[in-house]
């Protein structure tokens, strides 16, 4: 097929043709960073927790009036859910991965380094914690039965120099804190406090992500006791975690009913409310995208056929001379075809330009170059399909209207 | 004339119904998408406290260790107890309060309410008063109060409502944590939003219940809530001590006048400067004196994903509007054999460019019509999210009128060079092709 005469009709239309183009390129560019920040979400949505996903449950109580007897209380609860039928385990901890606000604590490699290597999520855990949140131990051992202190007995300390710590440790702030790997038996400060590595758990996520981090997390072997910390539960078959919830949440509320029940919930119950906002946003821009591309089509759509009704006498003159309705047909497509390629060539800077303003702006990484292409391919079927229809239209000229009058 | 061109417009709405319908979909969406964005951008953006917003102050000082230390980096955006309580003592400014969030539960008097938890504040007398606190029944309490850590709160109305059905229950007791307060004032409905004088909590939805003196909360060891950053060397186990290194108290100031806010900053530096001297502060002085709308702009107050949608909403606008374009000049030059006959029979240029402009015009309006229910549906789903400031994602007076604005206002635009190239149209060329 002979491209100069598209280009010189094309030229007839500058107007209508640069539209289209433009059109084209503002859709691709919105659409290449609209579907790059989607897979961004998604990834924050799939973000690993580290813990036994469908079989944890948290229960959040608060006491009212005195709680000197918490201790005893604590006892007695754990004692009773344990005795629950369908729960594997039974620990407290103070918070759990994507629960949202989360005790963090400094940790440096040494007590007077200027500044601290990391922050921290600072998980409290009581005896069985490793084995009620299913966390994946890749080195080291567990805490020691004898290694479990109380919470309150170490916060009251009047000389907080005498105070330190065996401590489980995520991989990922192992490495940071020790690149070469050797993390395993070394000492971290946080403040003046020494605590030793004994334990390199694989994964285990912050409630919430801080300076662009979820995965920088301690465990410190400290018995909580209700009122200071949350019941961690872990289910044997995931089907029945509701009806245990609820049967170990009365059975609480039994024990003392004037305490106030502050949170009962399933853990992927807090991953869903923690991930909604870019659940939501994953869906607005997918809806978005689809509305740009109905509206770039409807604009091929309506230029095309303007087009065609313009150039009726020319098509029939054309059929009349011998062009087949197939090369009518991809006469309209081919034309198309350019000015696509036009638009996606412009759209592709646009879509890198509004990249960069993106990036300052809002910290969004460099958008991948696979993203350009993915988004000319859609635009090409895109433009394609649209065209289809006044393409046949003109297909379907008689050749005898060249001959009329018009 | 102007009637003339509209009769005009809506007989060719009437010739190509599916363009035109296709033309006013297009602008309704953009604009739909724009004005739900625009207005929920509107909302958290909005001035909380419009009449006093430029005489209220946030004050910021920073304790912290010299390490770390860059010259013209962000002070803490809390304060130590300490301070607070010194600047609180000296009171250079005509008000002032300094205050924290906390939480506890609520032991009802009844015996059919079960005990719930409460969100509460901690604050100075000054409170009330300086964010225009109204009051239903009774008042705040007096800095005396403060002084003698007075066993004293002042409660919201839902909670009124649901301790003492509504009555005016100053005098009444109010058993918090076992410990029991009496009720010197009742609020009334007091939404602040978003609520800036404590931003480390939830944003926005002013849910605080009870107001405490901070002294009496200190001295009943009610439980504290919001963040709390601490920098000592040294572990603080107790984060609430008076000389605790961590920063975990909101302070806010009235000053009025421009000379006492210039003098209340040079006060901030002596202050620096005095317990730097004192060996209490490594660093130089570090101050800042903000009022609530550059606090609010600090603190980032509208959240990144809304500044998105909004780009990306009139980006979506922007290709309605070139969509529009390019859709207008199909429809009016093909109709150029009517644009000649017309030009011959003596209309101007700038008649047939009036003429289309006010089709354009029309459809802007249609499409501005449907572009609001399109902003009344996507505000509804706004609302149906799970987002602290979903509640308040309403259309108001302003961005309605607003909106038929931007419709009319774009579709304009866009019929602009359509519309001066239908009114070049050479009358000859085209009745001697007819």
């Amino acid at each position: 097929m002979n491209i100069r005469p598209m280009i010189s009709a094309l030229r007839r239309h500058k107007t209508a043709s640069l539209l289209i183009v433009l059109e084209i390129a503002l859709s691709c560019a919105i659409i290449c960073n609209a579907l790059f920040m989607v897979v961004e979400r998604l990834d924050r949505l799939n973000q690993p927790g580290g813990v036994a996903q469908d079989q944890l449950l948290q229960i959040q109580l608060a006491g009212t009036g005195d709680q000197d007897n918490a201790a005893a209380m604590t006892r007695e609860d754990l004692a009773t859910l344990r005795a629950i039928s369908g729960v594997e385990g039974a620990t407290l901890t103070n918070q759990v991965p994507f629960s949202g606000s989360a005790w963090d604590t400094s940790l440096a490699l040494s007590p007077d380094q200027e500044h601290h290597t990391l922050m921290a999520a600072m998980y409290l855990g009581s005896e069985g914690f490793l084995d009620v949140m299913g966390l994946n131990l890749i080195a080291g051992r567990d805490f020691a039965a004898d290694e479990y202190q109380d919470f309150a007995a170490v916060m009251s300390a009047t000389d907080t120099s005498k105070l330190h710590s065996p401590i489980l440790i995520s991989r990922e702030a192992a490495d940071r804190l020790f690149p070469d790997g050797t993390a395993l038996g070394k000492t971290v400060y946080t403040a003046n406090i020494p605590l030793t590595i004994v334990g390199i758990i694989d994964v285990l996520a912050r409630p919430y992500q801080s300076e662009g981090n979820w995965s920088y997390s301690i465990v410190l072997p400290l018995r909580t006791t209700y009122a200071e910390g949350s019941y961690a539960l872990r289910v044997a078959d995931p089907g029945r975690r509701n009806d245990i919830l609820a049967a170990a949440t009365s059975a609480l509320e039994r024990i003392d009913p004037n305490r106030i029940v502050l949170n009962q919930r399933t853990y992927e119950d807090i991953r869903t409310e923690h991930f909604s906002s870019d659940r939501a946003m994953v869906w607005l821009l997918v809806v978005v995208c689809a509305a740009l591309l109905v509206v770039t089509a409807l604009g091929v759509v309506g230029l095309a056929s303007f087009w065609v009704t313009q150039r009726t006498r020319q098509i029939g003159v054309r059929r009349a001379l011998g062009a087949t309705r197939g090369q009518i047909l991809r006469y309209f497509q081919a034309e198309n075809f350019l000015l696509t390629s036009a638009g996606i060539a412009l759209g592709m800077l646009l879509a890198y330009a509004l990249n960069q303003v993106l990036m300052t702006r809002y910290e969004l990484p460099r958008l991948p170059l696979a993203y350009l292409p993915a988004g000319a391919v859609v635009l090409w079927l895109l433009g394609q399909a649209a065209v289809l229809w006044p393409a046949r239209r003109a297909a379907s000229v008689p050749p005898a209207i060249a001959t009329r009058g018009a | 004339m102007f009637n003339y061109y509209l009769e005009l417009a809506l007989r060719s709405f009437r010739r190509n119904r599916v363009l035109t319908a296709l033309m006013v979909l297009a602008i309704a969406l953009g604009i739909g998408a724009s004005m739900t964005t625009l207005t929920v951008f509107y909302v958290l953006s909005g001035d909380p406290i419009p009449h006093k917003s430029r005489q209220l102050f946030n004050v910021q000082l920073d304790p912290r260790p010299l390490a770390g230390f860059q010259p013209g980096a962000e002070p803490s955006d809390q304060l130590t107890r300490f301070d607070a309580e010194t600047l609180l003592r000296e009171a250079k400014a005509p008000r002032q309060a300094m205050m924290t969030g906390g939480s506890g539960a609520i032991q009802p008097n009844t015996t059919t309410l079960r005990p719930f938890i409460a969100q509460f504040r901690y604050t100075t007398a000054d409170f009330f008063s300086m964010f225009d606190a109204p009051f239903g029944f009774g008042q705040g309490w007096s800095a005396d109060d403060d002084g003698a850590r007075a066993r004293v709160a002042v409660i919201s109305k839902s909670l009124n409502d649901r301790l003492f059905a509504g009555a005016n229950s100053v005098g009444e007791t109010l058993r918090i944590d076992g410990n029991a307060l009496r009720v010197v004032g009742v609020l009334e409905d007091w939404t602040i939003s978003p609520r800036f004088y404590d931003l480390s909590t939830s944003r926005y939805g002013n849910r605080e219940e009870v107001f405490i003196p901070f002294a009496t909360a200190i001295d009943l060891k009610l439980s504290h809530q919001g963040s709390v950053s601490c920098h000592g060397r040294e572990v603080a186990n107790d984060t609430t001590a008076l000389n605790a290194p961590c920063t975990w108290i909101q302070y806010w100031v009235e000053l009025p006048a421009a000379a006492q806010v210039a003098d209340y900053r040079s006060y901030l530096d002596n202050y620096s400067s005095q317990q730097r001297a004192a060996g209490r502060y490594e660093r130089p002085p570090n101050t800042r004196l903000r009022d609530v709308m550059s606090w609010l702009d600090h603190k980032n107050i509208v959240p990144g994903d809304v500044r998105l949608q909004l780009w990306l909403a009139f980006g979506f606008l922007v290709v309605c509007l070139v969509n529009t374009v390019g859709l207008l000049l199909a429809k009016f030059l093909r109709r150029s054999g009517e644009i000649g006959v017309r030009r011959a029979l003596g209309a101007s240029r700038r008649a047939i460019f009036t003429q289309y402009l006010v089709e354009a015009g029309a459809i802007g309006l249609a499409g501005g019509l449907l572009g609001l229910g399109v902003s009344y549906v996507g505000l509804w789903m706004v609302r149906q999210q799970p987002v602290g400031y979903a509640g308040l994602a309403y259309l108001n007076l302003e961005m309605l009128l607003l909106t038929f604005v931007l419709a009319v206002l774009a579709s304009v635009l866009a019929g602009l060079l359509p519309a001066w190239r239908a009114s070049r149209v050479a009358p000859a060329i085209q009745l001697k092709s007819q």
